[in-house]
Protein backbone atom coordinates (compact mmCIF):
# COMPACT_ATOMS: atom_id res chain seq x y z
CA UNK A 1 0.00 0.00 0.00
CA UNK A 2 3.04 2.43 0.15
CA UNK A 3 2.97 3.26 -3.30
CA UNK A 4 -0.60 4.60 -2.90
CA UNK A 5 -0.05 6.56 0.65
CA UNK A 6 0.05 9.90 -1.72
CA UNK A 7 -2.90 10.09 -3.44
CA UNK A 8 -5.05 8.21 -0.87
CA UNK A 9 -4.19 11.45 1.16
CA UNK A 10 -4.93 13.47 -1.53
CA UNK A 11 -8.43 11.87 -1.65
CA UNK A 12 -9.46 12.07 1.91
CA UNK A 13 -8.35 15.58 1.81
CA UNK A 14 -10.69 16.06 -0.59
CA UNK A 15 -13.71 14.48 1.56
CA UNK A 16 -13.76 11.34 -1.17
CA UNK A 17 -14.99 8.23 0.52
CA UNK A 18 -12.33 5.57 -0.65
CA UNK A 19 -12.42 1.18 -0.94
CA UNK A 20 -9.43 0.05 0.19
CA UNK A 21 -8.34 -3.75 -1.11
CA UNK A 22 -5.14 -5.66 -0.44
CA UNK A 23 -3.65 -8.69 -1.19
CA UNK A 24 -3.25 -10.48 2.26
CA UNK A 25 -2.29 -13.98 0.98
CA UNK A 26 -1.32 -15.73 -2.00
CA UNK A 27 -1.67 -19.63 -3.01
CA UNK A 28 0.48 -20.87 -5.92
CA UNK A 29 1.49 -18.96 -8.55
CA UNK A 30 0.86 -14.82 -8.17
CA UNK A 31 1.52 -11.78 -9.73
CA UNK A 32 1.49 -9.45 -6.97
CA UNK A 33 2.73 -10.18 -3.37
CA UNK A 34 0.86 -9.73 -0.20
CA UNK A 35 0.96 -5.98 0.70
CA UNK A 36 0.10 -5.08 -3.12
CA UNK A 37 -2.93 -2.86 -2.74
CA UNK A 38 -5.52 -1.35 -4.80
CA UNK A 39 -7.94 1.71 -4.02
CA UNK A 40 -11.02 2.87 -5.50
CA UNK A 41 -12.88 6.32 -4.97
CA UNK A 42 -16.47 7.19 -4.65
CA UNK A 43 -16.11 8.53 -8.23
CA UNK A 44 -14.73 5.27 -9.70
CA UNK A 45 -11.01 6.71 -9.46
CA UNK A 46 -8.94 3.49 -9.40
CA UNK A 47 -5.15 3.58 -8.16
CA UNK A 48 -2.85 0.47 -7.87
CA UNK A 49 -2.77 -2.69 -8.89
CA UNK A 50 -3.39 -6.13 -6.82
CA UNK A 51 -2.46 -8.74 -9.57
CA UNK A 52 -0.85 -8.64 -13.21
CA UNK A 53 -4.50 -7.07 -14.69
CA UNK A 54 -6.94 -10.14 -14.35
CA UNK A 55 -8.83 -9.64 -11.49
CA UNK A 56 -9.01 -5.65 -11.26
CA UNK A 57 -12.11 -5.22 -13.07
CA UNK A 58 -14.33 -7.74 -10.32
CA UNK A 59 -11.90 -5.95 -7.43
CA UNK A 60 -13.34 -2.40 -8.29
CA UNK A 61 -16.93 -3.65 -9.01
CA UNK A 62 -16.66 -5.35 -5.45
CA UNK A 63 -15.18 -1.94 -4.10
CA UNK A 64 -17.47 -0.20 -5.22
CA UNK A 65 -20.18 -2.34 -3.34
CA UNK A 66 -17.91 -1.70 -0.26
CA UNK A 67 -18.22 1.92 -0.29
CA UNK A 68 -22.27 1.25 -1.10
CA UNK A 69 -22.84 -1.13 1.49
CA UNK A 70 -20.09 -0.25 3.62
CA UNK A 71 -19.58 -4.28 4.47
CA UNK A 72 -15.70 -5.45 4.76
CA UNK A 73 -15.10 -8.62 3.18
CA UNK A 74 -12.53 -11.35 2.07
CA UNK A 75 -12.43 -11.87 -1.28
CA UNK A 76 -10.10 -14.87 -3.26
CA UNK A 77 -10.38 -15.01 -6.87
CA UNK A 78 -8.49 -18.12 -8.50
CA UNK A 79 -8.47 -20.73 -10.89
CA UNK A 80 -9.83 -23.15 -8.02
CA UNK A 81 -13.04 -21.23 -7.79
CA UNK A 82 -16.38 -23.24 -8.27
CA UNK A 83 -17.51 -21.72 -11.04
CA UNK A 84 -14.45 -22.72 -14.02
CA UNK A 85 -15.67 -19.43 -16.01
CA UNK A 86 -15.50 -17.05 -13.31
CA UNK A 87 -12.91 -14.36 -13.20
CA UNK A 88 -9.28 -15.84 -12.12
CA UNK A 89 -5.66 -15.59 -12.39
CA UNK A 90 -4.26 -16.55 -15.88
CA UNK A 91 -1.01 -17.99 -13.58
CA UNK A 92 -2.96 -20.89 -11.81
CA UNK A 93 -2.62 -19.29 -8.01
CA UNK A 94 -5.02 -18.05 -5.87
CA UNK A 95 -4.96 -14.61 -4.23
CA UNK A 96 -7.14 -13.65 -1.37
CA UNK A 97 -8.17 -10.17 -0.88
CA UNK A 98 -9.43 -7.81 2.14
CA UNK A 99 -12.23 -4.97 0.73
CA UNK A 100 -12.69 -2.12 3.52
CA UNK A 101 -13.82 1.19 3.73
CA UNK A 102 -10.43 3.85 4.24
CA UNK A 103 -12.54 4.86 7.61
CA UNK A 104 -9.74 4.20 10.07
CA UNK B 1 -4.86 4.86 23.42
CA UNK B 2 -4.42 6.48 19.96
CA UNK B 3 -6.15 4.78 16.88
CA UNK B 4 -4.09 2.96 14.47
CA UNK B 5 -5.42 5.35 11.78
CA UNK B 6 -4.16 6.35 7.94
CA UNK B 7 -2.28 9.54 9.20
CA UNK B 8 0.15 7.45 12.03
CA UNK B 9 1.24 5.41 9.17
CA UNK B 10 1.26 7.99 6.67
CA UNK B 11 3.50 9.74 8.92
CA UNK B 12 5.75 7.00 9.95
CA UNK B 13 6.49 6.21 6.00
CA UNK B 14 7.12 9.69 5.20
CA UNK B 15 9.72 9.79 8.07
CA UNK B 16 10.92 6.34 6.68
CA UNK B 17 10.63 5.00 10.09
CA UNK B 18 9.97 0.73 10.16
CA UNK B 19 5.95 0.10 10.40
CA UNK B 20 3.62 -2.82 10.83
CA UNK B 21 0.09 -1.81 10.25
CA UNK B 22 -1.92 -5.38 11.97
CA UNK B 23 -5.62 -5.63 10.64
CA UNK B 24 -7.96 -8.45 11.55
CA UNK B 25 -8.96 -9.30 8.07
CA UNK B 26 -11.68 -12.34 8.84
CA UNK B 27 -13.28 -13.86 11.96
CA UNK B 28 -14.67 -11.53 15.25
CA UNK B 29 -13.75 -8.06 15.21
CA UNK B 30 -12.48 -8.10 11.21
CA UNK B 31 -11.47 -4.44 10.48
CA UNK B 32 -9.73 -4.40 13.96
CA UNK B 33 -6.28 -2.51 13.97
CA UNK B 34 -3.03 -1.60 15.84
CA UNK B 35 -0.02 0.39 14.06
CA UNK B 36 3.32 -0.85 15.43
CA UNK B 37 5.73 2.01 14.58
CA UNK B 38 9.63 1.32 15.64
CA UNK B 39 10.39 3.05 19.06
CA UNK B 40 6.70 4.10 19.59
CA UNK B 41 3.75 2.69 21.70
CA UNK B 42 1.42 0.37 19.87
CA UNK B 43 -1.87 2.42 18.83
CA UNK B 44 -5.27 0.49 18.20
CA UNK B 45 -6.20 -2.45 20.07
CA UNK B 46 -7.83 -5.65 19.33
CA UNK B 47 -11.25 -7.11 20.82
CA UNK B 48 -9.88 -9.89 23.15
CA UNK B 49 -7.08 -8.85 25.44
CA UNK B 50 -5.43 -12.51 25.06
CA UNK B 51 -5.68 -12.00 21.39
CA UNK B 52 -4.24 -8.53 21.68
CA UNK B 53 -1.58 -9.95 23.70
CA UNK B 54 -0.59 -11.80 21.35
CA UNK B 55 -0.85 -10.33 18.24
CA UNK B 56 1.33 -7.18 19.73
CA UNK B 57 4.27 -9.87 20.09
CA UNK B 58 3.86 -10.63 16.60
CA UNK B 59 3.76 -7.68 15.32
CA UNK B 60 7.04 -6.70 17.26
CA UNK B 61 8.17 -9.93 15.51
CA UNK B 62 7.07 -9.37 11.93
CA UNK B 63 8.36 -5.29 12.12
CA UNK B 64 11.92 -6.67 13.32
CA UNK B 65 11.81 -8.99 10.37
CA UNK B 66 9.90 -6.50 8.26
CA UNK B 67 8.21 -9.24 7.23
CA UNK B 68 4.39 -9.17 5.83
CA UNK B 69 2.19 -12.12 6.40
CA UNK B 70 -1.41 -13.78 7.45
CA UNK B 71 -1.89 -15.40 10.57
CA UNK B 72 -4.65 -17.69 12.04
CA UNK B 73 -5.15 -17.41 15.50
CA UNK B 74 -8.25 -18.61 18.21
CA UNK B 75 -10.48 -16.19 19.29
CA UNK B 76 -7.97 -15.62 22.68
CA UNK B 77 -5.19 -15.87 20.54
CA UNK B 78 -4.61 -19.78 20.70
CA UNK B 79 -2.25 -20.99 18.48
CA UNK B 80 -3.60 -23.53 15.45
CA UNK B 81 -6.82 -22.63 15.59
CA UNK B 82 -8.05 -20.66 12.66
CA UNK B 83 -11.62 -18.57 14.24
CA UNK B 84 -9.39 -15.35 13.55
CA UNK B 85 -6.59 -14.09 10.05
CA UNK B 86 -4.89 -11.07 11.25
CA UNK B 87 -2.95 -9.47 7.93
CA UNK B 88 1.06 -8.04 9.22
CA UNK B 89 1.88 -5.42 6.84
CA UNK B 90 5.69 -4.08 7.04
CA UNK B 91 6.42 -1.15 5.60
CA UNK B 92 10.85 -0.98 5.53
CA UNK B 93 12.33 1.74 4.46
CA UNK B 94 13.48 1.89 1.31
CA UNK B 95 17.26 0.00 1.51
CA UNK B 96 19.78 2.27 0.65
CA UNK B 97 22.22 2.75 -2.38
CA UNK B 98 25.26 4.11 -1.92
CA UNK B 99 27.53 5.03 -4.94
CA UNK B 100 30.97 6.31 -4.36
CA UNK B 101 32.40 8.29 -7.17
CA UNK B 102 30.64 10.73 -9.24
CA UNK B 103 31.41 9.51 -12.25
CA UNK B 104 29.95 8.79 -15.90
CA UNK B 105 28.51 5.78 -14.78
CA UNK B 106 26.66 7.41 -12.08
CA UNK B 107 23.88 9.03 -13.35
CA UNK B 108 22.48 5.87 -14.84
CA UNK B 109 23.42 4.04 -11.87
CA UNK B 110 21.11 6.26 -9.91
CA UNK B 111 18.37 6.16 -12.17
CA UNK B 112 18.39 2.58 -12.33
CA UNK B 113 18.76 2.15 -8.79
CA UNK B 114 15.65 4.87 -8.34
CA UNK B 115 13.52 2.35 -10.77
CA UNK B 116 14.39 -0.43 -7.48
CA UNK B 117 13.22 1.63 -5.01
CA UNK B 118 16.31 2.81 -3.06
CA UNK B 119 17.37 5.59 -1.23
CA UNK B 120 20.29 6.36 -3.70
CA UNK B 121 23.59 8.52 -2.09
CA UNK B 122 26.37 9.60 -4.38
CA UNK B 123 29.67 10.52 -2.37
CA UNK B 124 32.74 11.83 -3.82
CA UNK B 125 35.38 13.64 -2.44
CA UNK B 126 35.62 15.98 -5.39
CA UNK B 127 33.46 19.02 -4.94
CA UNK B 128 33.58 19.92 -8.78
CA UNK B 129 31.79 16.21 -9.69
CA UNK B 130 29.73 15.75 -6.54
CA UNK B 131 26.75 18.11 -7.25
CA UNK B 132 23.02 17.64 -7.30
CA UNK B 133 22.88 19.26 -10.63
CA UNK B 134 24.81 16.11 -12.13
CA UNK B 135 22.66 13.66 -10.18
CA UNK B 136 19.30 15.28 -9.90
CA UNK B 137 17.10 11.82 -8.81
CA UNK B 138 20.12 10.99 -6.23
CA UNK B 139 18.44 11.34 -2.61
CA UNK B 140 21.19 13.09 -1.22
CA UNK B 141 24.83 14.30 -2.93
CA UNK B 142 27.62 14.21 -0.06
CA UNK B 143 31.24 16.07 -1.11
CA UNK B 144 33.09 13.89 1.79
CA UNK B 145 35.53 11.03 1.26
CA UNK B 146 33.94 7.46 1.58
CA UNK B 147 35.81 6.40 4.64
CA UNK B 148 34.42 8.99 6.44
CA UNK B 149 30.67 8.99 5.40
CA UNK B 150 31.21 5.21 6.15
CA UNK B 151 32.43 5.82 9.48
CA UNK B 152 29.29 7.83 10.19
CA UNK B 153 26.41 5.72 8.27
CA UNK B 154 28.35 2.35 8.27
CA UNK B 155 26.59 0.87 11.03
CA UNK B 156 23.66 1.36 10.03
CA UNK B 157 24.04 -0.58 6.57
CA UNK B 158 22.02 -4.29 6.20
CA UNK B 159 21.69 -6.63 4.27
CA UNK B 160 19.15 -5.19 2.03
CA UNK B 161 21.85 -2.30 1.54
CA UNK B 162 24.27 -2.35 -1.59
CA UNK B 163 27.60 0.42 -1.74
CA UNK B 164 29.19 0.67 -5.38
CA UNK B 165 32.47 1.77 -5.79
CA UNK B 166 32.33 3.14 -8.90
CA UNK B 167 36.23 5.81 -8.27
CA UNK B 168 38.48 4.13 -11.05
CA UNK B 169 40.99 5.37 -8.34
CA UNK B 170 42.77 3.36 -6.09
CA UNK B 171 43.50 6.20 -3.72
CA UNK B 172 39.59 6.81 -3.05
CA UNK B 173 38.23 2.96 -3.79
CA UNK B 174 40.84 0.91 -1.77
CA UNK B 175 39.89 2.98 1.72
CA UNK B 176 36.05 2.73 0.43
CA UNK B 177 36.66 -0.88 -0.01
CA UNK B 178 37.89 -1.59 3.27
CA UNK B 179 35.32 0.60 5.02
CA UNK B 180 32.85 -0.69 3.33
CA UNK B 181 33.88 -4.44 4.39
CA UNK B 182 33.51 -3.62 8.34
CA UNK B 183 30.00 -2.92 7.62
CA UNK B 184 26.81 -5.56 7.49
CA UNK B 185 26.06 -4.21 4.27
CA UNK B 186 24.82 -6.89 1.60
CA UNK B 187 26.02 -6.08 -1.78
CA UNK B 188 29.71 -4.13 -2.19
CA UNK B 189 30.64 -3.89 -5.73
CA UNK B 190 33.51 -2.24 -7.27
CA UNK B 191 34.19 -1.43 -10.86
CA UNK B 192 37.26 -1.94 -12.89
CA UNK B 193 38.89 -3.97 -15.46
CA UNK B 194 40.44 -7.32 -14.80
CA UNK B 195 43.83 -5.50 -14.49
CA UNK B 196 42.69 -3.02 -12.48
CA UNK B 197 40.56 -5.48 -10.24
CA UNK B 198 44.12 -7.48 -9.60
CA UNK B 199 46.16 -4.69 -9.05
CA UNK B 200 43.31 -3.09 -6.41
CA UNK B 201 42.91 -6.88 -4.92
CA UNK B 202 46.68 -6.84 -3.76
CA UNK B 203 46.59 -3.27 -2.54
CA UNK B 204 43.52 -4.23 -0.52
CA UNK B 205 45.40 -7.39 0.94
CA UNK B 206 48.63 -4.69 1.83
CA UNK B 207 45.84 -3.24 3.46
CA UNK B 208 45.37 -6.11 5.81
CA UNK B 209 42.15 -7.59 3.84
CA UNK B 210 41.80 -11.12 4.04
CA UNK B 211 41.11 -13.72 1.27
CA UNK B 212 37.54 -14.65 3.27
CA UNK B 213 36.98 -10.38 3.11
CA UNK B 214 37.54 -10.32 -0.57
CA UNK B 215 34.98 -12.72 -1.28
CA UNK B 216 32.21 -10.55 -0.35
CA UNK B 217 33.48 -8.27 -2.81
CA UNK B 218 32.10 -8.12 -6.10
CA UNK B 219 34.67 -7.13 -8.79
CA UNK B 220 34.70 -6.54 -11.71
CA UNK B 221 31.19 -5.05 -10.84
CA UNK B 222 27.82 -6.55 -12.30
CA UNK B 223 26.49 -9.80 -14.45
CA UNK B 224 27.82 -10.31 -17.46
CA UNK B 225 25.40 -9.16 -20.15
CA UNK B 226 27.85 -7.59 -22.12
CA UNK B 227 26.67 -4.04 -21.01
CA UNK B 228 28.43 -1.11 -22.64
CA UNK B 229 26.57 1.87 -22.38
CA UNK B 230 26.81 3.90 -18.38
CA UNK B 231 22.34 2.68 -18.64
CA UNK B 232 23.17 -1.23 -19.57
CA UNK B 233 26.09 -1.06 -17.02
CA UNK B 234 23.64 0.13 -14.31
CA UNK B 235 21.13 -2.39 -15.77
CA UNK B 236 24.03 -5.18 -15.07
CA UNK B 237 25.04 -3.96 -11.63
CA UNK B 238 21.83 -3.81 -10.17
CA UNK B 239 21.04 -7.59 -11.57
CA UNK B 240 23.98 -8.78 -9.91
CA UNK B 241 22.39 -7.58 -6.44
CA UNK B 242 19.01 -8.77 -7.21
CA UNK B 243 20.66 -12.00 -7.93
CA UNK B 244 23.04 -12.02 -4.69
CA UNK B 245 19.98 -11.22 -2.88
CA UNK B 246 17.91 -13.77 -4.17
CA UNK B 247 20.66 -16.11 -3.86
CA UNK B 248 19.73 -16.82 -7.24
CA UNK B 249 22.79 -18.52 -9.83
CA UNK B 250 23.37 -15.60 -12.44
CA UNK B 251 26.45 -15.50 -14.43
CA UNK B 252 28.56 -12.65 -12.86
CA UNK B 253 31.71 -10.95 -14.68
CA UNK B 254 33.96 -12.57 -11.75
CA UNK B 255 33.04 -16.18 -12.49
CA UNK B 256 34.13 -15.50 -16.06
CA UNK B 257 37.59 -15.22 -18.11
CA UNK B 258 38.66 -12.65 -20.81
CA UNK B 259 37.94 -9.19 -21.51
CA UNK B 260 34.95 -7.62 -20.28
CA UNK B 261 33.82 -5.92 -23.43
CA UNK B 262 33.63 -8.25 -26.22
Amino acid sequence: MKDLLRDLDRWRKQGKRVALARVVDIEGSGPREPGAAMAVSEDGEVIGSVSGGCVESAVVTEALDVLATGARRMVSFGYSDDDAFAVGLTCGGTVHLFLEPLDW
Amino acid sequence: MAAASFDALRDAVRAHRPAVLVTVVDGPGAGDKLLLVEGDEPAGSLADPDLDRVVRRDAAASLAAGATSVRRYGAYGEANENTVTVFFESYAPPPRFIIFGAVDFTAALVRVAKVLGYHVTVCDAREVFATTARFPLADEVIVDWPQRLLEKVGATLGPRDAVCVLTHDVKFDVPAIVAALRTDVGYLGAMGSRRTTEQRADRLRAEGVTDAELTRLMAPIGLDLGARTPEETAVAICAEIIANRTGTAAPSLRTADGPIHR
